[in-house]
């Protein structure tokens, strides 16, 4: 009867918002006096799955073969669903995040769960098991009521702050028998952006958009975001115009992101661009037109020229870190 | 023009069976797309709650073809067939009459033929369940969708459809390309891009990237009026999500405007304040 929390890892390190998920679950198992178990895949040492318990899982269900340390979705949900009907489940949580919407939805149509997307609350089990979403990009949200017996939550990443606690966890190994279908996927080629810090789940973000004038001046948009131990992103019109590569686009048509604190230096705040940053915890517009609509979803704002204001934001900060 | 020796028809009419049977072979060697389409409302829609919270007003609000949906995995499914890879172009949507001047716009760019399956969806489950239910007997080589939908957001239809037809599924494509009966697909990972090769059939969700910008032209608007769309009645299938009601987010409480002289103001905001440095 266990809820079911697939955890991910890094080549062996598990993340922040994987944590986040199993306190999630702990939270719902309480709830509903049941335990937690992950399931995790791949290679990882027993030292990291302890790190767990630490966060309310009772059990780590360890699927140790190394086919599963790259993504295939096939064999990642025939190994879930062994988890899941070794323990009963009927709560399976995985994350709202690249991989997590590969597998978790095919795992909820194998057992013909309800699934909610980006959920931002714990269910409210008095009307039914209803969970808050997100709906028109951030414009409104949704109270969504699972009804089938078996139920798919994808948290949000970085919803609730996380808090450790003495717990532990028991480890044991599954294995699962993998059919040839498993992994159709063949992995050619992986590129990862090394020396910068990934945008997708940063919690501090410095973006520039067409006010920055031109490429070469992004080097102050990188010093901010150096000095703050940020990631960069941009808005579309940038990224269109080749000053930045595409993957650093945010907005309605570009990436989603949700950190704690967004900076946005010469971005004008079109409603397609707070469409994928509207979800920030704080936002700071610095924007020399006072009339900029960004202001208006802004909690601090800072009008003034970007060339001037950013070298003496630069120096703020690098002097608020050497006296902390 | 001389009879053919063996049958003693005219030899034009025979040279017009080769050619027939010729572009047949090729058609049957293509691939068939089927590209899924979302309406939704125009990304600069002021969202309006009516019925005590629980409907979205739908009066004044314009809509579109779901961007994702229309940028990437419909016009890379056009150049496809325009680079002779694919031959067969098919649209699927899930929605009442009302969204068929938005199907109509999807075939004015491109597509051979629509169909709307005649049902409302809220429900994920739902919408991946008649969309494969579709599918399934028609033998696709290749399922398009948006990497997600700008009105719900969920992102999850395009790898249900696979898990319920037992195929492949790659999400967030950045590129596709097809050699044979393999797609090479480049798709976002964490903190960088990765390169799949995988046999068809093969469901993948497409983001920016996978294809180039495009209008429809006045050629092809004219066309889409001749080209079929079909009404097919949904499954009876129950939905396993219902939406309860709707809340729009509070108003932010107002911008705090910080000197563009004093930056430590707003280093010290951001630390004590906002704690989030």
């Amino acid at each position: 009867m266990s809820v079911i929390v697939f955890v991910e890892h890094d080549a062996g390190i598990i993340k922040k918002k994987n944590f986040e998920a199993v306190q999630y679950a702990s939270g719902i198992a309480q709830k509903i006096g049941t335990t937690v178990t992950t399931v995790i895949l791949g290679t990882i040492a027993d030292d990291e799955l302890k790190k767990l318990g630490e966060y309310g899982a009772q059990k780590v269900l360890h699927v140790e073969d190394s086919r599963l340390d790259e993504l295939h979705p096939r064999a990642y949900t025939s190994a879930l669903i062994a988890a899941v009907e070794k323990e009963g489940a009927k709560i399976f949580i995985a994350l709202n995040d690249i991989n997590g919407r590969a597998v978790a939805p095919r795992v909820s149509v194998k057992l013909k769960a309800g699934l909610v997307a980006g959920a931002l609350s714990y269910p409210d089990t008095d009307k039914g098991f209803v969970i808050k979403k997100a709906v028109y990009s951030g414009k409104a949200f949704a109270y969504v009521n699972i009804t089938s017996d078996v139920k798919v939550i994808m948290l949000m990443p970085n919803t609730f702050p996380l808090a450790k606690t003495e717990g532990k966890a028991v480890i044991e190994k599954l294995a699962v028998n993998f059919g040839d279908k498993d992994f159709g996927i063949k992995i050619k080629e992986v590129s990862k952006v090394t020396g910068e810090i990934a945008l997708a789940d940063a919690p501090l973000v410095v973006s520039g958009g067409r006010g920055m004038k031109g490429p070469e001046n992004w080097y102050l948009i990188e010093n901010l975001a150096k000095e703050l131990g940020a990631a960069t992103a941009c808005s579309r019109p940038v990224s269109d115009a080749g000053w930045r590569p595409h993957h650093e686009h945010v907005g309605q048509t570009g990436g989603t992101i949700r950190p704690d604190l967004y900076i946005a230096v010469g971005i004008s705040g079109a409603i397609q661009h707070l469409a994928g940053v509207n979800g920030s915890k704080t936002i700071v517009v610095i924007n020399r037109d006072p009339e900029a609509p960004f202001f208006k979803a802004a909690n601090y704002g800072v009008v003034g020229d970007a060339m001037e204001v950013l070298p003496r934001l630069s120096e703020a900060v690098k002097k608020f870190k050497q006296h902390k | 023009m001389p009879p053919c020796v063996l049958c003693g028809k005219n030899i034009r009419n025979v040279h017009n069976v080769f050619t027939q049977y010729a572009e047949l072979l090729k058609k049957e060697s293509q691939m068939k797309i089927l590209v899924c389409i979302s309406q939704v409302p125009d990304t600069s829609t002021k969202v309006v709650l009516k019925d005590n919270n629980t409907t979205v007003e739908s009066a004044g609000v314009t809509y579109i073809i779901n961007p994702y949906d229309e940028w990437y995995g419909l016009i890379r499914a056009i150049e496809l067939k325009e680079s002779g890879i694919a031959g067969e172009i098919d649209l699927v949507t899930v929605g009442k009459a009302t969204t068929e001047p938005v199907i109509r716009k999807a075939l004015a760019l491109g597509g051979d033929k629509a169909v709307r399956i005649d049902a409302e969806s809220t429900d994920p489950y739902l919408t991946a369940a008649y969309i494969a239910g579709y599918a399934k007997s028609m033998n696709y080589d290749l399922i398009l969708c948006g990497k997600e939908s700008i009105d719900y957001n969920n992102g999850t239809v395009g790898s249900m459809i696979a898990g319920l037809l037992d195929i492949e599924y790659i999400g967030f494509a950045t590129g596709i390309h097809i050699e044979g009966t393999t797609a090479i697909v480049k798709r976002e990972i964490e903190g960088g891009e990765e390169t799949d090769s995988c046999s068809l059939p093969l469901v993948i969700s497409c983001q920016k990237g996978v294809a180039e910008a495009r209008i429809p032209n006045m050629r092809g608007i004219m066309a889409a009026r001749t080209r079929p769309l079909e009404v097919v009645s949904p499954a009876v299938i129950e939905p396993v999500t219902t939406i309860l009601s709707y809340e729009l987010p509070p108003a932010k409480a107002g911008v705090k405007l910080v000197d563009p002289a004093d930056m430590d103001q707003l280093v010290d905001l951001l630390h004590s304040e906002a704690k989030v440095i």
